[in-house]
């Protein structure tokens, strides 16, 4: 992992604190994100994971902390200003529509046009061909762009919309349980996707409460536990059963003070 | 297609037939249905004169006026929402046309574009309340159902103490704007038709000579060009593709940056500007309007768009089906009467062809969704 001291984080979150009235759903959690890695963002339910990505990506704004994108300190107002300033979520529920073509799908909301005649007309050529080539570097052979997305298997409809989101350029790329629902074949399949993009170059942040998805992929990782960070660990240095145990509360935090080199 | 890079490609998959992908298009069955109605009315009604040119001309009217309402409710139904108050809007929108220009006497082509402006108003404020409210449009174009419909019968009543308003045909005439509603096109074609003897003409009195069928009325090519234009538009522009998701997902539109508040709010004033085209077509044909008129209308859209292969629930469907199942509205409708059929089984032939068609409908999304 030399990406660390050769680059530098493309998103950092610093001492980040959300209060709702009297709850405090985050007290205080660091992190940072560089190109080309994957940080797995792990935690049982209600550790603040959601919470914390939305903070990221828009929805929510910190009451108290700091963000800062690319060097410079951001205050998201809305998700679309974050999804412009290139961080992109692809949710569990995904931003898909059964019903329309792969490749409708892939370009709703941003469709190329072609002018003819002064008028507009949406670019099937192109777009057929974007969705074709985009899918297949993500190693998914579409039968044909037209195709439904409600004939895809859960993990590929996954892989279509992180394509698209980083076909429409994100450089950070949250994915929220990308893997909670599906079956192994679908998840290793989703794993493979991930590590593609970030091969590619964009920051992933990878929320799972899964320890085995985490480490398939995961270059460094952060256990979120009731609204604090336990620390941020690099990928060797931790064990599977070091991971789970700091999701399940922290019982065996003293042991793992010095495996994770001081970050708790 | 590309299956040369073999390796990822899911041997779970069957190839699929080419039967199933034809299938899979959403007009198939109003096109299948078209061919079997003019094959039954070829085979059992070709001497009653179906298919000579009145015969013809009849049926394409009445096809041609369910193509134009059906047009307009086929976009909306794709985009996710129902308009109950159609027909009523036809019988308000004729109405207006009387009123204002017979009873009120502004010039008819001011009549027509206030007519247009106002009920395009009231599908905009349709489209409103569905959108902030979030209350099913079916509910609240139940509502305009009853209200437009009360409005048609009470101004005429409170304005001339009738229901009906006659003089429309004397007020447009000499009108730029009217014969674009109520005109004939290519009547020199006919003409020329009726001379060489390819069509009938009248054998005596005043018009003796002159073709039966003297030209296309205006209202066949305004359901032609609608008809083109909502395909176009639905398949071939962006929009179009803001159609398709916003009745598919409006949640996972609108997270996608889908306008789908304008997209409803504007299929909404399609679908009335559809019925307003309609209304006056009709009242510039009859030269009067009823308040009776387009009672039932907004259902026999809906069937014709069901038939056209449409989905209910939204996000699927296309313009040509719900043309297509325009034309065998029609084509059943006049063919029962040409051939002599007692004309009540027309309906008992709609309730069986509509449930056939929702039937079928839902099979086929089965199988685009791979739902179970």
């Amino acid at each position: 992992m030399n990406t660390r001291s050769s680059h530098a984080p493309i998103i950092q979150m610093r001492n980040i604190e959300k209060h709702f009235g009297p709850v405090i759903a985050l007290a205080g959690v660091s992190l940072d994100v560089y190109p080309g890695e994957c940080h797995c963002l792990l935690g049982d339910n209600g550790a603040g994971k959601s919470t914390f990505i939305k903070t990221m990506s828009g929805v929510h704004k910190p009451t108290r902390g700091e963000i800062v994108f690319n060097g410079a300190p951001m205050n998201f107002e809305t998700p679309r200003d974050a999804m412009e300033a290139g961080i992109a979520t692809v949710h569990q529920h995904l931003a898909m529509i059964p019903l329309m073509s792969v490749s409708r799908n892939f370009f709703m909301g941003n469709e190329p046009v072609k002018r003819i005649a002064g008028i507009n007309f949406f670019d099937h050529d192109h777009a057929n061909s974007v969705t074709m080539s985009e899918m297949r570097r993500m190693g998914i052979n579409l039968r044909a762009p037209d195709q439904a997305v409600g004939t895809l298997s859960g993990g590929e409809r996954q892989t279509v919309a992180i394509a698209r989101a980083v076909y429409f350029g994100a450089k950070v790329l949250i994915l929220d349980e990308p893997t909670s629902a599906l079956g192994v074949r679908q998840t290793s399949n989703v794993l493979a996707t991930i590590d593609t993009v970030r091969k590619q170059g964009v920051a992933v942040v990878f929320i799972t409460h899964n320890v085995r998805h985490a480490l398939a992929v995961g270059d460094r990782f952060t256990v979120l536990n009731r609204g604090q960070t336990l620390g941020t660990a690099q990928r060797g240095q931790i064990t599977p059963d070091e991971l789970q145990d700091m999701m399940a509360g922290g019982q065996e935090m003293a042991t793992l003070e010095g495996s994770l080199g001081g970050t708790v | 297609m590309s299956e040369t890079a073999s390796n990822p490609v899911d041997e779970r998959v069957k190839r699929i037939s080419p039967l199933r992908r034809a299938l899979i298009r959403p007009e198939l069955g109003a096109m299948v249905g078209t061919i079997a109605v003019f094959a039954f009315f070829i085979l059992f009604a070709f001497d009653s004169g179906m298919f000579n040119s009145q015969g013809v001309l009849n049926w394409a009217t009445v096809s041609a006026q369910f193509m134009i309402i059906a047009v307009g409710a086929c976009l909306l139904m794709i985009a996710g929402e129902f308009d109950l108050s159609v027909g009523s809007m036809i019988g308000f929108a004729g109405m207006m046309i009387a009123i204002f220009g017979v009873t009120i006497g502004i010039p008819m082509w001011a009549a027509i574009l206030l007519t247009f402006v106002l009920c395009i108003a009231i599908g905009a404020l349709n489209g409103f309340i569905v959108i902030r409210t979030g209350l099913p449009s079916f509910i609240v174009t139940l509502a305009f159902l009853f209200i437009l419909r009360g409005f048609t019968i009470f101004l005429p009543q409170l304005i001339e103490r009738k229901t009906i308003i006659g003089g429309i045909r004397e007020a447009a005439e000499g009108d730029w704007l009217a014969p674009i509603f109520g005109g004939k096109i290519l009547g020199g074609l006919f003409v020329w038709l009726g001379d060489a003897g390819l069509i009938a003409t009248f054998e005596r009195g005043t018009r003796e000579g002159q073709p039966v069928v003297d030209g296309i009325p205006m209202l066949i090519i305004w359901a032609l060009a609608l008809v083109v234009f909502g395909h176009v538009l639905l398949t071939r522009t962006r929009f179009g593709n803001w159609i398709f998701a916003a009745g598919g997902d409006a949640e996972a539109a609108r997270n996608s940056g889908v306008p789908v508040t304008r997209v409803k709010m504007l299929m909404f004033m399609f679908t009335a500007f559809c019925a307003t085209v309609f209304a006056i077509c009709q009242v510039m044909e009859f030269g009067s309007a009823g308040a009776d008129r387009g009672l039932l209308k907004e259902f026999e859209a809906i069937i014709a768009v069901v038939i056209g292969g449409a989905l209910l629930t939204g996000g699927y469907g296309s313009v040509i089906g719900a043309a297509l199942g325009a034309v065998i509205f029609g084509v059943v409708q006049q063919g029962l009467f040409f051939a002599g059929v007692e004309s009540s089984l027309f309906r008992v032939f709609l309730g069986v062809i509509l449930l056939g068609a929702v039937i079928l409908n839902t099979y086929i999304r089965r199988m685009i969704t791979g739902e179970r």
